[in-house]
């Protein structure tokens, strides 16, 4: 066993070595039109052997360290759950703490900067993707890379509208979203037979396929250009903007008599944003509690078991994936009313891997990890901006942590306490 | 009830089971039996739709229904166990009920999020439901655990009580006492009599254990290597040489 080890650790310092060396230790300089080749300073060299010295002592004694973690990490969990309360008394307590926690949401954006309240909206509208992709993934089992086509349906959809046809906000937000639903249910015939890896693969296509006709669909969407001028929601026929851009408009900061302000108009797409995810959070958690949410779980766990019960695994897995697309085309709205300008590049296959990285940290399945893990991820990158050359590095660091550590997620899905009576 | 006339399938080379024919009438525990790798289980796969079958007729309360897709199948009201529990492991066990009568409940999206009362009234049958099965079988008190965690004797009585709550004409069992101790083979002995002697269904059976299957069974089919050897009551298979030979001489 301890040869085993030192092999195995040996044989992870080296590749340590060979993967590090060449990106950090060589250097490609251009003099002129000829690119030499140069060794590092002396200290990153000395650095790159130092971490491959880590790595080699870490996998050598890694059954310890792991051990003594999950130690302390069991020991952490089960004070907690030492005492399990009454299953009653612990969903009234849960369903006040979220309230509380959406009526402090409605309130804080008065008191903050604007530039905060701007990256809440961007939290929520993750918040409301990973909601909805959790349905796909993490409810009915199925490995979807391609998610963010139906974002961009939605974005593009409300995009289009408005500068066609000149529709506003409130019109096209149920629009795109049933255009993103239909997306769902057209992508989702030809993966029926499919699952794990290949259903991966092809819904990773789909994305892209989304995303290419979108750049090269020049005469109507723009290229890669993108659209432009998209109009900001209004409430009630007021606008936010400084002057009505619209006739038969009236604007925000004169009909209440107060001095513009830039402000408003962020609140206003926050407090929407806001809306919609919790919306969202309620529409699905019904949905879980509900005979389709519970096909979705029967499918995921056993296929072959739910089948023989009369479910049909068309009908399943279509409604998971059009009720996903669904909330995607909501965030997909919401999202480009707040940039007022899209383009295929805010709908690569990075985002799919994003918002999938949510819901997978958060815990499938479970909405209040989904949330927590959503604003972990967007949140994050942008207080530690010195640092964001490596954002995509910390964030494959903590993928692969709390796939060895808690490999359920933040919060995994705790399952609905039902009460049954007994019958004679 | 269930008439399947002349059954075969084939696995590329391997004819898994040739022209096996067997019928069960209303309220008839009819077994199926046979050394392992017999066809036993194909023969379950073919009449639940889970395989194709290459040939032969199947029909089930008039109905042709070979080459129908499983989930309409079982719809018609003929559910199956698995030879290997098949369980919704990480649902409780009255989720695992619930999801078994999906078809008897308001499954309209629309009003279940407005929770009207016609769909809370179906759910609340079907819970009621799944409490009477669940206290049939005894597992009522572990109504919310996690069907995974159970034991394996309540994960096999958790499959049976699955598979009645749909309310079936007939139900399929595949050698349902594999891995049960002789007490829980006692109660699901009793347990399959009462299902047919309470609630008038037919029981068509895979089992192993030779005791189980001639004190329950109204008449046995035995199939040797795919192909039918001998049909007939539990003392005239006790008596036919053949079985004998084939099957009990070396059980
Ligand atoms: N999907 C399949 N593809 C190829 N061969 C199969 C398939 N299913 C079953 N077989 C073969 O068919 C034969 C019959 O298998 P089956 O599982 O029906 O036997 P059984 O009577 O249920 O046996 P046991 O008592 O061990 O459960 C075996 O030789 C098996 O290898
Ligand atoms: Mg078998």
């Amino acid at each position: 066993m301890p040869a085993q080890n030192f092999k195995h650790a040996l044989f992870c310092a080296v590749i340590t070595l060979i993967i590090a060396y060449p990106i950090l230790g060589l250097n490609l300089e251009a003099q002129g039109i000829n690119v030499t080749l140069t060794g590092a300073d002396t200290f990153t060299i000395v650095s790159v052997f130092l971490a491959a010295v880590v790595v080699f002592l870490f996998q050598l004694f890694r059954d310890n360290i792991m051990g003594s973690l999950q130690g302390a990490l069991s020991g952490l969990s089960s004070g907690s759950q030492k005492e399990p309360m009454a299953e009653n008394k612990r969903a009234k307590i849960e369903s006040w703490v979220l309230t509380g926690i959406v009526v402090l949401a409605l309130f804080w954006p008065f008191f903050v900067s604007r530039g905060a309240v701007d990256l809440a909206t961007l939290v929520l509208i993750y918040v409301m993707l990973a909601l909805g992709l959790n349905v796909v993934v993490g409810l009915a089992g199925l490995l979807d890379l391609g998610y963010v086509a139906f974002y961009a349906v939605g974005a593009y959809t409300f995009a289009l509208l408005s500068q066609y046809t000149g529709i506003s906000f409130w019109v096209s937000l149920p629009l795109g979203a049933l255009l993103a639903a239909l997306f769902g249910l057209v992508l989702g015939f030809p993966v029926l037979r499919l699952r794990g890896d290949y259903l991966a693969i092809v819904t990773l296509g789909f994305g892209e396929i989304i995303r290419i006709l979108l750049n090269n669909w020049t005469s109507l969407t723009g290229g890669p250009n993108g659209i432009g001028g998209i109009p900001d929601p209004t409430l009630f026929g007021m606008e936010f903007g400084r002057r009505v851009k619209e006739e038969g408009n009236t604007s925000f900061h004169e009909t209440f008599g107060i001095a513009y302000s830039g402000e408003h108009k962020v609140i206003f797409l926050y407090l929407i944003a806001l809306v919609l995810a919790v919306f969202t959070a309620l529409v699905i958690r019904r949905f879980m509690r509900m005979p389709v949410g519970r096909a979705w779980e029967a499918l995921r766990e056993d296929e072959i078991a739910a089948r023989s019960l009369g479910l049909s695994r068309t009908a399943v897995k279509l409604s998971a994936f059009t009720i996903g697309a669904f909330f995607a085309g909501f965030a997909g709205t919401v999202f480009a009313s707040k940039q007022g300008f899209i383009s295929p590049e805010s709908f690569v296959f990075l985002e799919s891997a994003i918002i999938l990285a949510i819901v997978v940290l958060g815990g499938m399945g479970s909405q209040i990890g989904v949330v927590l893990a959503a604003i972990a991820v967007t949140i994050l990158p942008e207080l530690a901006r010195e640092f964001s050359e490596y954002r995509m590095l910390v964030f494959g660091a903590a993928m692969v942590l709390m796939m060895v550590w808690r490999p359920q997620g933040l919060m995994p899905m705790r399952r609905i306490h039902i009460e049954l009576n007994k019958q004679d | 009830m269930l008439d399947v006339k002349n059954l075969s399938m084939r696995f590329g080379g391997l004819l898994a089971v040739d022209q096996v024919s067997l019928d069960v009438k209303e309220r008839e525990i009819v077994s199926v039996i046979g050394p392992n790798g017999a066809g036993k289980t194909t023969v379950f796969n073919c009449i639940s739709g889970f395989y194709k079958p290459t040939g032969g007729t199947i029909s089930f309360q008039g109905e042709e229904v070979q080459g129908k897709p499983d989930y309409q199948i079982s719809r018609l009201g003929m559910v199956r166990t698995f030879q290997h529990v098949r369980l919704f492991n990480q649902m409780t066990v009255v989720e695992n009920l619930l999801v078994a009568q999906h078809r008897h409940l308001n499954t309209n999206l629309i009003a279940g999020l407005l929770k009207t009362p016609g769909y809370r009234d179906r759910e609340q049958k079907a819970l009621d439901r799944a409490a009477y099965w669940l206290d049939r079988v005894g597992l009522l008190e572990l109504a919310n655990r996690e069907a995974g965690n159970l034991a394996y004797g309540q994960q096999r009585r958790l499959e049976i009580a699955r598979c009645m709550v749909t309310e079936p004409n007939l139900l399929m069992l595949d050698e349902p006492a594999a891995g049960l101790n002789p007490a829980e083979t006692k109660d699901l002995n009793q347990l399959i009599v009462s299902l047919k002697e309470d609630y008038c269904v037919s029981v068509l059976l895979i089992e192993h254990d030779m005791s189980l299957v001639m004190d329950i069974s109204d008449r046995i089919n035995v199939i040797n290597q795919g192909r039918p050897l001998a049909s007939g009551t539990p003392d005239e298979i006790r008596q036919n040489d053949d079985v004998i030979k084939a099957y009990l001489g070396e059980a």
